[in-house]
């Protein structure tokens, strides 16, 4: 027997319990479906006495995330949650806390934004937000959530970071399935995460200082370029913090996962949930001697590009499956994923998916055609759509 | 921040520490430019009470003696509320020619900036 603490549950619980343990200053949130759970259970810990935490029940998601601004701005650890158009709502606020480098860690459980009004699971949500100046860091399962929960704080609060943080999770799929999974103990976890450092308090009104003054074109650029540092120094400092959490855990998770990718010829570049069946599948085919592989996408912000590059280097084919579309334009990981491409001495052949949105299913079967038709050649210069009932096929044109 | 050079010396999070209002010169903003009568000030002060940029500089008996331009955003609240007309607003052009210190005169684009 293991004397590790294993417990059945799911993404929003192991969300909240992690938040439970880490004990945040404070907390505010508005519910939405899928991530309603997340404040739920915590208001309960808060209720109970199980933490200190500052919990603000406020009357909108953009409410919300202003009370979340002015908290971390005061020096408070803050976290908190939402979905869809709760986060579309929050859309005005996002580019400022991260302008402020104001080290919140957001639960961000993924919902296909309306219309037409849908609860279920599409990256439609995160992507707007990627040009946010906000850390996004995509989950596939709800073991993966809870350790993320963890190194986020340290990683958005890091003096060289500095940066606020979606911690992605596939609404219902992962934040709503049971699953068995690993909870640490609370004096670890309040040991790993430690107190948070501020560098500017609001509340130290010794050294007083104003966030977000009126600046003209004398100096905002100089201020933009300033916050890009810190999204730069993102990836190596996660790398030093997800290996001090792997040294605990054993689980190590790379800003890109690599599934049997090494000595595959073709490969599907996939994110989140989706990625579970995919492995299955290239299980499936390595023992019928094809060599496929995954990658996993984990940072979409800062997009791990030389990570990726290497992984696909020497490929015949690359399929990469997107969530959402950018309607009007390349699907936004298929954007990164050709780009990050271009540096390439050669040139491999790629095709766009847009699959699963507004929740629609993925099979193993799906999975297995995409593998067939890159070993097959089978490429156009448009995206292509997985398990969309289809009249007269005209090609795609996403 | 009126020292900063480059994007590496600005405060992160757009913090801004005390008193720093005292580096914008918001003179640049003005297009009409207060002149002073001393001859017609009366010395009531209303002028000094109202001003919005604490521009109103005095003399030790309180007479009125000039403005300072570093601040003064012309807004001409002074010569509205002088009650002998002591103050009258004049255009900026009409100074165009005349020497001032550097960053006296508005329209003067970032000449405060490193």
């Amino acid at each position: 027997m293991s004397d590790k603490n294993m417990v059945m549950t799911s993404g929003n619980l192991a969300f909240a319990e992690a938040m439970r343990q880490i004990n945040p200053d404070v907390v505010a949130a508005y519910p939405i479906t899928p991530s309603t759970e997340i404040p739920m259970r915590f208001a309960e810990f808060v209720a109970n006495g199980r933490v200190t935490t500052e919990y603000i029940p406020v009357e909108s998601e953009h409410s919300a995330i202003t009370a979340c601004v002015g908290a971390s701005a005061a020096g408070a650890r803050v976290m908190t949650a939402s979905s869809a158009n709760g986060v579309a709502l929050m859309h005005e606020v996002f580019p400022i806390a991260a302008s402020f480098r104001a080290p919140i860690v957001f639960g961000l459980v993924n919902r296909s934004l309306g219309a037409p009004v849908n609860i279920h699971c599409d990256h439609s949500d995160s992507m707007p937000e990627r040009d946010s100046g906000w850390i996004q860091i995509y989950c596939e399962d709800a073991q993966e959530v809870y350790d993320t929960v963890l190194m986020s704080v340290r990683l958005a609060e890091d003096a060289r970071v500095l940066t606020p943080v979606f911690i992605c999770q596939d609404g219902f799929i992962t934040s709503h399935c049971l699953e068995p999974l690993e909870f640490l103990p609370d004096e670890f976890v309040r040991s790993f995460v430690g107190e948070r450092e501020p560098l500017y308090p609001l509340l130290d009104t010794d050294n007083p200082v104003s966030y977000g003054s009126f600046t003209m074109s004398e100096y905002y650029f100089e201020i933009k370029r300033s916050q890009m540092e810190g999204m730069i120094n993102a990836l190596p400092v996660y790398n030093e913090i997800s290996k001090e959490l792997a040294k605990k855990t054993g689980r190590l998770y790379e800003p890109v996962e690599n599934y049997r990718a090494d000595d595959a010829e073709y490969v599907a570049v996939i994110m989140s949930s989706a990625t579970g069946v995919v492995k299955d599948v290239v299980d499936e085919l390595r023992i019928e001697g094809i060599k496929v592989g995954v990658i996993r996408v984990r940072f979409f912000r800062p997009f791990p590009k030389e990570d990726l590059a290497a992984l696909c280097r020497g490929k015949k084919g690359i399929a990469v499956l997107d969530r959402s579309a950018s309607i009007g334009g390349t699907a936004p990981l298929a954007a990164e994923v050709k780009s990050a491409l271009y540096d390439l001495p050669e040139h491999i052949p790629l095709q766009e998916y847009i699959f699963g949105l507004g929740g629609r299913d993925f099979y193993a079967e799906d999975a297995k055609k995409i593998f067939y038709r890159l070993i097959n050649g089978e490429y156009s210069a448009k995206a292509d759509f997985i398990g969309l009932r289809e009249g007269k096929k005209d090609n795609g044109n996403a | 921040m009126s020292s900063v050079t480059s994007w590496q010396d600005v405060p992160l999070g757009t913090v801004s520490f005390g008193a720093t209002s005292l580096d914008v010169q918001t003179g640049l903003w003005r297009s009409m430019r207060p002149v002073i009568d001393s001859e017609r000030c009366l010395s009531c002060m209303k002028c000094w009470l109202q001003c919005p940029d604490d521009s109103v500089v005095t003399d030790n008996d309180l007479r009125v003696i000039g403005f300072d331009l570093f601040y003064c955003k012309g807004c001409g609240i002074c010569a509205a509320m002088c009650p002998a007309k002591a103050i009258t607003m004049e255009s900026e052009a009409s100074f165009a020619e005349k020497p001032e210190a550097l960053g006296a005169n508005p329209g003067e684009a970032a000449s405060h900036v490193g």
